[in-house]
């Protein structure tokens, strides 16, 4: 069997979107989605975890019996997320205070049980792991674009408090708009992120019905009938 | 004995899974507590050493803390005080101080009082007030926190250590003035525990190993 690893990556990013189009993992999507830096943070341990959840998943589906098989999902999934926890809190101090239970909630996020579910455990190695990793991303993006699209609206800045993640040296990467923008604080709180969604999945699917139509009128169209 | 063996080897599989899950997270906390704790002191001695200067004292002030037990004026069941000295000298003393007033939750403030008792700063460590609103109680949203450094009971008098809305000297924001007035009546409570303890928080040496003590 043949894997196209072109078709994962679309599905990962695009067609199969976790955030977008299965609408998976939407509590920590909302939740956490204040700022851009935010959104990379909880995107990046997300994808972690699905990568390496993914990638054991898949070597041990010949010796896994199906009616274990979700007890042992569960453990594996658990006991990564805690790694990357623990992991978190040591070298990423602060973002970790900020991010706070939506680091240990990633065992709750349907996406990483529902990818080993549903490809993992039939799958040879090499491609559990390019599914982990685009599914993963395509979540990252999603969470990142969300967080950047609220932090834009709510202050006119775009990943301001980059130096959580990266150091003292990133301190002033930021980028802001306008130096007098007074902020949209609806942005920010809850309804923000519903409405951000929104729109984003709008967004989507328009491009996604400008395609289609595209793709139908280069094929040669039959002469309606008319009467 | 045919009939079981499919429940034991599940069992079995399982087992396995379980150890090694467990190994993983258990080598992974041997391998990061330690910088966890290291990070949790250097957090707060960075927020400690922004309300006592450095150079003003010469002790280690995350060590040398007592736990008390006031809840009716800094708030919690146990509260610690961190102590600055300086030649062994009583500096300034910062107290962990919680008010439950505030808008929606608790508000944990640090509220560093010097020897003689003007304040030396209050900060928020944390809180959930709404954002854009009650946050502006917040080192990182607005300077209204440090209007508090150099103030004491004398300064304003105590019968102005209120919000402006309620007659003190305090400014509170547009849209919000129950945060504001909730961390000025804990600031004021923490100084008024101070002031009747004072002698007895110096004098008080701190254990051994402060952070079982009353356990």
């Amino acid at each position: 069997m043949s894997v196209s690893y072109r078709e994962i990556i679309n599905n990962g990013l695009w067609n199969n979107n976790q955030a977008l189009v299965a609408l998976l993992g939407l509590c920590p999507l909302l939740a956490v989605t204040n700022s851009a830096v935010n959104g990379l943070g909880l995107g990046m341990a997300t994808m972690l975890v699905l990568i390496a959840s993914n990638a054991s998943v898949s070597l041990i589906r010949d010796f896994v019996r199906p009616e274990i098989r979700l007890p042992v999902f569960v453990l594996i999934i658990a006991s990564f997320v805690t790694a990357v926890e623990l992991s978190m809190n040591a070298f990423f101090p602060e973002l970790y205070k900020i991010l706070g239970i939506f680091i240990p909630l990633i065992v709750t996020n349907c996406t990483i049980i529902g990818r080993a579910e549903a490809y993992a455990s039939r799958n040879s190695l090499m491609p559990a792991i390019v599914d982990g990793l685009s599914m993963g991303l395509g979540f990252l993006l999603v969470l990142v674009t969300l967080g950047g699209l609220r932090e834009l609206v709510d202050q006119g800045t775009l990943f301001a408090d980059l130096h959580l993640m990266f150091g003292e040296g990133a301190r002033g990467l930021y980028l802001s708009f306008s130096d007098d923008y007074q902020g949209m604080l609806l942005a920010i709180l809850p309804p923000g992120a519903f409405i951000g969604l929104g729109f984003l999945i709008a967004i989507k699917n328009v491009i996604d019905a400008r395609r289609d139509k595209a793709a139908e009128s280069s094929i040669p169209a039959v002469e309606p009938v008319t009467e | 004995m045919n009939k079981y063996l499919p429940v034991i080897i599940a069992s079995l599989i399982l087992g396995v899974f379980a150890v090694a899950g467990t190994t993983l997270v258990s080598f992974t906390y041997e391998n990061t507590k330690d910088r966890i704790e290291e990070n949790k002191r250097l957090a707060l001695l960075k927020q400690l050493t922004k309300l006592v200067p450095a150079q003003q004292i010469d002790n280690d002030i995350v060590a040398d803390s007592i736990s008390v037990s006031a809840p009716d004026q800094l708030g919690q069941q146990e509260s610690r005080i961190y102590l600055g000295r300086k030649n062994a000298q009583p500096v300034a003393a910062v107290f962990e101080s919680t008010t439950h007033r505030g808008y929606s939750g608790d508000i944990n403030l640090l509220v560093a009082v010097m020897h003689d008792g003007t304040l030396g700063g209050v900060r928020v460590i944390s809180h959930k007030e709404t954002p854009g609103l009650g946050d502006k109680v917040d080192e990182n949203r607005s300077d209204w926190i440090l209007s508090f450094a150099g103030k004491s009971l004398s300064n304003p008098s105590p019968d102005q250590w209120k919000v402006k809305r309620d007659g003190g000297y305090f400014d509170q924001f547009t849209g919000a003035t129950i945060t504001p007035r909730a961390v000025v009546e804990a600031v004021r409570k923490t100084l008024d525990y101070y002031r009747l303890n004072q002698e007895k928080i110096f004098t008080s040496t701190p254990p051994a190993l402060p952070a079982t003590e009353g356990y």
